[in-house]
């Protein structure tokens, strides 16, 4: 068994999970039919929905499903923003945090290239947590042009948490709304949608051990959308399309038994999270954590940079090993970039190559730390190796051949 | 792993043989959807997704490796260089000599692999003492070894070719159907990657200043112009747009460019075949035979274009003169050879041997230097 170090990617189902998605999915039923079948997985649906509302400090009417988060972030970002410019058109600006994932990242340049949206991406610090003095001071120029404000809670790849509550306040002050992309925040730190005040919120299934394919918007109640995605009506009109009753009953069975454990599982991750970033201080003491120490990031989250080597040259070596990590940025050609979270800490192209991004969750152990902390100095070494190889070749070419005859030796 | 179905059988061969092996696919490109769209080109998102199946398929690893500044330096900005000097380059081979077995090997030896293992039709041979040669692929037809011709014998030494004695492409294809490699039926890439729709002038009047400027013939008369001496091939006879004709009223063809000059040299069919070769930048596939040490003559076979006929010749090594450093190949052919232009790579073989390479510098014409 590889030591699996990716759950930020995506988590194991959980057994309750398992068990009443195929509880489910064995079973025939539209929620939104009348009939008796209809009105069996109806309630199951509801009964999803009431326990992650409960899970999460939401009202259920505020639990609109989706297929995950990247919906419910395009579902939040263009459905808040055309409808804040069809009720006032010239709120056209969004404010939005360069660390975003690209899910928020580029719907929001979407809307700037083809709605006429006016993007201002807040600057965050070396440790990724947003500017609130630019927030403040881009809010107080002229407020009632600003659509929404989105944030995300936590960051996928460094794992620093926001200040969300505070960001909410001042665009409350101004009168802005605020969505925040929480997919890696709420199965492992204390969210309370009601509490943090946001007026959207986006989340998962399978970041916290549900299924992939489901997820949720919580949206305040009075706050209004533009639909993206048009049909059936379901979701308080919101989000059609037939209601998945397996998927969400086994997310609403993956929330409740990580609300319940949360803070127990948060603590144990956080100790192992620390062994690791510790033994990896020690074994490569050229290794620099990023993003927020201690408190301030993910309990889940180790993200470091290696000087001297390609992120995927590491993950490969680590793979050959049985380690399975993540540079913490994917992208569909598979033509690495440098991760444009680690840029808007103000890291270089190159240091920013070297990322290298460990993540725990509920079936990490001791063992998996260990077996990280046994292969990587090895390959470190070998990636920084390999990381040399193409500045300048060592290998003997046509062209190395002709040099050196013209020269002479 | 181009995601073309020679580099998935070659994939599949080398991991049915016991090696451990991981596909890489090279990224020529930041952008690869700014390249060719469809299947026929080395460099699409389409082509790394093929890769990628075939890897699935055959349960190996795969990753995506960029290139794409080193291919733009060393063999794209060396193909715009070349055409601006009036030469006519081959970015394939380039590409072998510097990116595949030059870039990728070195990081993928880093890291711990022995050999870098294509698609193309080759063979390499290993003699009692470990030496390795460069041989034709079974199938001549298909045969490769001229763009492999550069190699050196170290990086001979970490090359594999699954596909060398495969009798066919077409054999090919249908191992790929038996293996369920879906890529069994993908058209074959034709061209230079890297140039969009296939229309190489076109691409570089954009890289290159082109001025108008004087079309002579063979005894520097003036016989018409032309929009940019770059835009030309040795041997072209269409879009010369001649104002005054040929005495004999036969067509006339590009002889050479003049860059310098800016001047494009026409004259007639007779005088395009060429029967010497003067070639720098020689390099020898494996070790060098004997009469490369002494200077001696020897018997071989001159190729100058990828599936172009050899043709028998007489070669030998000459030094540069006054005790200069260097030396250069001088290749006689026994029959004249057409269309030859500076910047290509003449490749010498004895049988089905490569012995080495050498870029075409000059390409002499006995009729011609006899006008």
């Amino acid at each position: 068994m590889p030591a699996y170090l990716d759950h930020a990617a995506t988590t194991p189902l959980t057994g309750a999970a398992l068990t009443a998605m195929t509880r489910e999915l064995a079973r025939t039923g539209n929620p939104s039919s009348l009939h008796g079948s209809g009105r069996r997985a109806r309630r199951s649906v509801e009964d999803a929905r009431e326990t992650i509302a409960a899970s999460f400090g939401a009202h259920p009417s505020e639990v609109i499903f989706t297929s995950g988060g990247t919906e419910s972030d395009n579902l939040a970002v263009k459905g808040l923003y055309w409808s804040r410019v069809a009720e006032e058109p010239s709120r056209r600006r969004i404010l939005c945090s360069a660390v975003e994932h690209h899910a928020v990242l580029d719907t929001v340049e979407w809307l700037e290239r083809h709605e006429g949206a006016a993007v201002t991406w807040l600057p965050v610090d070396s440790e990724g947590v947003v500017d609130l003095a630019v927030l403040e001071a881009e809010l107080s120029r002229d407020p009632g042009s600003v659509a929404l404000v989105t944030v995300m809670w936590a960051n996928n790849e460094v794992g620093t948490i926001q200040p969300v509550r505070r960001i909410v306040d001042l665009a409350h002050k101004a009168g802005v709304p605020v969505h925040s992309d929480a997919v890696q925040a709420f199965g492992s730190l204390p969210v309370d949608f009601k509490e943090s005040g946001l007026d959207a919120m986006s989340i998962s299934g399978h970041k916290i051990g549900g299924p992939v394919g489901v997820g949720a918007l919580l949206l305040g109640r009075s706050v209004k959308l533009t639909p993206v995605q048009h049909g059936g009506g379901q979701e308080r009109d919101v989000r059609s399309g037939t209601l998945d009753t397996a998927s969400i009953a086994a997310f609403a069975a993956a929330a409740e038994a990580v609300a319940k454990a949360r803070a127990g599982e948060a603590e144990r991750i956080a100790s192992l999270r620390d062994r690791l970033v510790d033994g990896v201080r020690e074994r490569v003491p050229e290794a620099i954590l990023r993003g927020a120490p201690g408190e301030a990031r993910l309990p889940g989250n180790a993200h470091f940079t290696f000087p001297g080597c390609e992120g995927d040259s590491l993950l490969f070596l680590l793979d050959l090993a049985g380690i399975e990590s993540s540079t913490g940025s994917a992208c569909t050609a598979g033509v690495p970039r440098p991760s444009h979270v680690l840029l808007a800490m103000g890291l270089d192209e190159e240091t920013a190559r070297g990322a290298q991004r460990f993540s725990l969750g509920h079936t990490s152990t001791e063992a998996d730390v260990d077996a990280l902390l046994a292969a990587l100095p090895e390959a470190y070494a070998r990636a920084r190796q390999a990381g040399m190889a193409g500045h300048e070749s060592s290998i003997q070419t046509a062209g190395t051949v002709a040099r050196q005859a013209l020269h002479g030796n | 792993m181009s995601g073309g179905v020679d580099s998935a059988v070659a994939a599949a061969r080398a991991v049915e043989a016991g090696h451990d092996v991981v596909g890489v696919h090279l990224a020529l490109s930041r952008m690869p959807g700014t390249l060719r769209t469809g299947s026929r080109g080395c460099c699409t998102i389409e082509d790394s997704r093929d890769a990628w199946r075939a890897c699935d398929v055959l349960g190996i690893p795969y990753y995506v490796w960029d290139f794409s500044e080193r291919f733009k330096e060393d063999v794209v900005q060396d193909f715009i260089d070349e055409y601006a000097a009036g030469r006519t380059p081959n970015p394939c081979m380039r590409c072998n000599e510097r990116i595949k077995f030059a870039a990728l090997l070195e990081k993928a030896i880093a890291l711990g692999f022995d050999a870098v293992c294509t698609g193309h039709y080759a063979k390499v041979i290993e003699d009692a003492d470990g030496n390795r040669e460069l041989h034709r692929a079974a199938d001549w037809a298909k045969d490769q070894s001229y763009v492999l011709g550069v190699l050196t014998h170290e990086q001979l030494k970490h090359s594999m070719f699954p596909l060398a004695d495969t009798p066919s492409k077409a054999e090919v294809r249908a191992e790929a159907e038996r293996r369920g490699l879906s890529v069994a039926n993908k058209p074959d890439s034709h061209d230079i990657c890297f140039i969009p729709d296939g229309d190489t002038a076109g691409w570089l009047a954009e890289k290159i200043e082109m001025t108008t400027g004087d079309i002579v013939d063979e005894s520097g008369a003036k016989v018409g112009e032309h929009p940019g001496a770059n835009a030309f091939t040795v041997g072209q006879r269409r879009g010369l747009k001649l104002g005054t004709p040929a005495a004999d009223g036969k067509p006339r063809f590009v002889l050479e460019i003049r860059p310098k000059e800016n001047k494009v040299v026409v004259g007639p069919e007779a005088l395009l075949a060429i029967d010497e070769i003067r070639g720098i930048k020689v390099s020898w596939a494996g070790l060098p035979i004997s009469e490369v040490e002494t200077g001696a003559e020897f018997n071989c076979h001159a190729q100058v274009r990828a599936h172009g006929d050899p043709v028998p010749a007489r070669a030998w090594m000459e030094s540069a003169p006054d005790g200069a450093a260097g030396s250069h190949l001088v290749v006689r052919l026994e029959a004249p050879l057409r269309g030859v232009a500076p910047g290509q790579t003449v490749v010498l073989y004895q049988g089905s041997r490569v012995l080495g390479q050498a870029t075409i510098d000059a390409a002499r014409s006995l009729q011609r230097a006899a006008l």
